[in-house]
């Protein structure tokens, strides 16, 4: 993904404050495997677009979609489908 | 991590540039955090409409009490209420901390270059304020700012740099620059990086962090440098303002 | 349990008949994107829409411009609560690029360069209320605003006016887009304020 094209991307530590109502570990330091081009990437440095109208997750080399989250009022809307896998780190 | 939202209440605001506020917040039982963490801060209006925003925590906490700079955007929603409107009392929520990647522990000895492009040096700050004391790590700040009224903690930075030890901070300027800067104002460069970083074989952890455009290019210099990709961290706050 | 902060009001609830509920009025034009920015080549760009039957017709760039075009004035509301009035765009109208196509799907799904999907009724798209844009306040359409070319539609919330539109699927049933399949409504009126499913 060319960096010109995505001036005002934020990055995966946007993730941790709505990952966290979901998830107990922390995800942002989990590895994400991308199930389009397989590469491994730390959740952290995803190349993320949003928080509006919701946060999208994309994989910093084939630039697919990993992670979705939309938060309404009632509910958390969560989409991993362009993860092969998430390794999170138990301690 | 699960985090649920808490009680925030502010106890102090202090001015730390013609645009940016140090918010002191104490939170209902805050569980202590690492330096690099940030928080969530929601408001929520009299008929249910709420707003939130992530903010790095720019300091160690002090017991219940942690402090967020806060630099005003002309327009915004969030920032100028806070830098501006919140009255010494009030409340609102505040969840965290949050974030495990971005983060500076004190048992890390090893060198470390901190890389701030405007307000991202607020959680490289809290690097340095936690640093203070209790461990020896090499650090080096190269601060970006477009002029010197827009430096954040620049007292209490130099007197860090006079009594801590270990640390150096330089200040980039790229639009204007204090008088007597041998350095003519411009966009960070190789040189800076070369004359007030470390070098690559002094294998530093690097973290950078600011508007987006600025991380980008910066982190690219880094490893142009010969600086691995492995060990450059970056937090981006979206498009410059 | 939320915590009420005194004096904040937010932005939103700005009260003029022209903005729908909700919504506060903005000057500027907000990027909210997806995605990063796609780089189309004219010469590349083509406009496909697909029937239920499988048919397919395809404007080239060329093609399009050759087309009749509408100028427009019209206000638009973002979900994301900015409305901004009597914007300007020129455009191709739906009407014409479906004039000679063969249908019975009730449904859209749109489709843009990058991956951006989103679904609505046919009929949203027909009767002089979607265009396929190309120009913005007199110029180019910029590609950050979904240049070069976006559909139109403006009487629903923005999402639906996909940037850098490459064609409609018209389907029998309906099928969710990018955001409605995570939760935003399928349909989305910002006079009845369907942010949401359920709404």
């Amino acid at each position: 993904m060319d960096a010109s094209s995505r001036p005002g991307a934020l990055d995966g530590n946007a993730l941790a404050g709505p990952l966290s109502e979901v998830f107990v570990a922390e995800v942002t330091t989990a590895v994400a495997r991308c199930r389009g081009c397989g590469r491994a990437t730390v959740v952290a440095e995803l190349v993320v677009f949003g928080p509006d109208p919701g946060l999208v997750a994309r994989c910093p080399g084939c630039s697919d979609v990993l992670l979705r989250v939309v938060r309404t009022p009632e509910r958390m809307w969560l989409d991993l489908g362009g993860m092969a896998s998430l390794e999170v780190a138990m301690s | 991590m699960r985090r649920v939202w808490r009680r925030g209440v502010l106890r102090d605001r202090r001015t730390e540039s013609p645009t940016a506020r140090t918010l002191v917040i104490a939170v209902d039982e805050w569980p202590g955090h690492l330096a690099g963490q940030h928080l969530d801060l929601r408001l929520t209006a009299e008929d249910g409409y709420q707003a939130a925003r992530s903010y790095s925590l720019a300091a160690p906490a002090d017991g219940d009490h942690v402090e967020v700079t806060v630099q005003r955007t002309a327009g915004g929603e969030i920032s100028p209420f806070l830098t501006d409107d919140l009255a010494v009392g009030d409340a609102f929520e505040v969840r965290g901390p949050l974030g495990g990647w971005f983060v500076w522990r004190p048992q890390d000895a090893g060198p470390v270059l901190l890389v701030a492009g405007g307000s991202g040096v607020v959680p490289l700050m809290a690097m340095i304020r936690a640093r203070a004391g209790v461990s020896r790590a090499p650090f080096r700040l190269v601060y970006s700012v477009r002029t010197p009224d827009d430096r954040l903690y620049p007292a209490e930075l130099r007197r860090r740099v006079a009594e801590d030890g270990g640390l150096d901070v330089a200040w980039i300027h790229t639009r204007t620059a204090p008088e007597g800067d041998p350095r003519a104002p411009g966009r960070l460069r190789s040189a800076d990086l070369i004359a007030h970083g470390w070098p690559p074989d002094f294998e530093p952890t690097c973290y950078v962090c600011g508007p987006t455009g600025f991380v980008e290019a910066a982190a690219a210099l880094l490893v142009a440098l010969g600086h691995h990709p492995s060990r450059i961290r970056t937090e981006r706050f979206g498009a410059s303002p | 349990m939320n915590i009420i902060t005194r004096g904040f009001r937010g932005r939103g609830r700005d009260r003029d008949g022209r903005l729908p509920p909700g919504q506060y009025l903005t000057h500027d034009f907000p990027v909210l994107s997806a995605g990063p920015t796609p780089r189309i080549p004219l010469d590349s760009w083509s406009f496909t829409v697909r029937t239920e039957a499988g048919q397919s017709s395809r404007w080239t760039w060329a093609e399009l411009m050759a087309l009749p075009a509408e100028s427009v004035r019209t206000d638009i509301h973002c979900v994301t609560r900015w409305s901004k009035l009597d914007t300007e765009w020129r455009g191709v109208s739906l009407d014409t690029l479906l004039e000679d196509v063969e249908t019975a799907a009730d449904y859209a799904l749109v489709h843009s360069y990058g991956g951006y999907t989103t679904n609505l009724p046919l009929q949203d798209l027909l009767d002089g209320q979607a265009w396929v844009a190309f120009e913005y306040a007199g110029d180019e359409l910029a590609p950050e605003h979904g240049g070069p070319a976006r559909l139109l539609v403006p009487h629903l919330y923005f999402w639906k006016s996909a940037k850098w539109v490459s064609g409609l699927d018209l389907r029998l049933q309906d099928q969710p887009g990018f955001w409605e399949q995570l939760g935003y409504h399928e349909y989305g009126d910002p006079w009845r304020e369907q942010r949401y499913q359920g709404d």
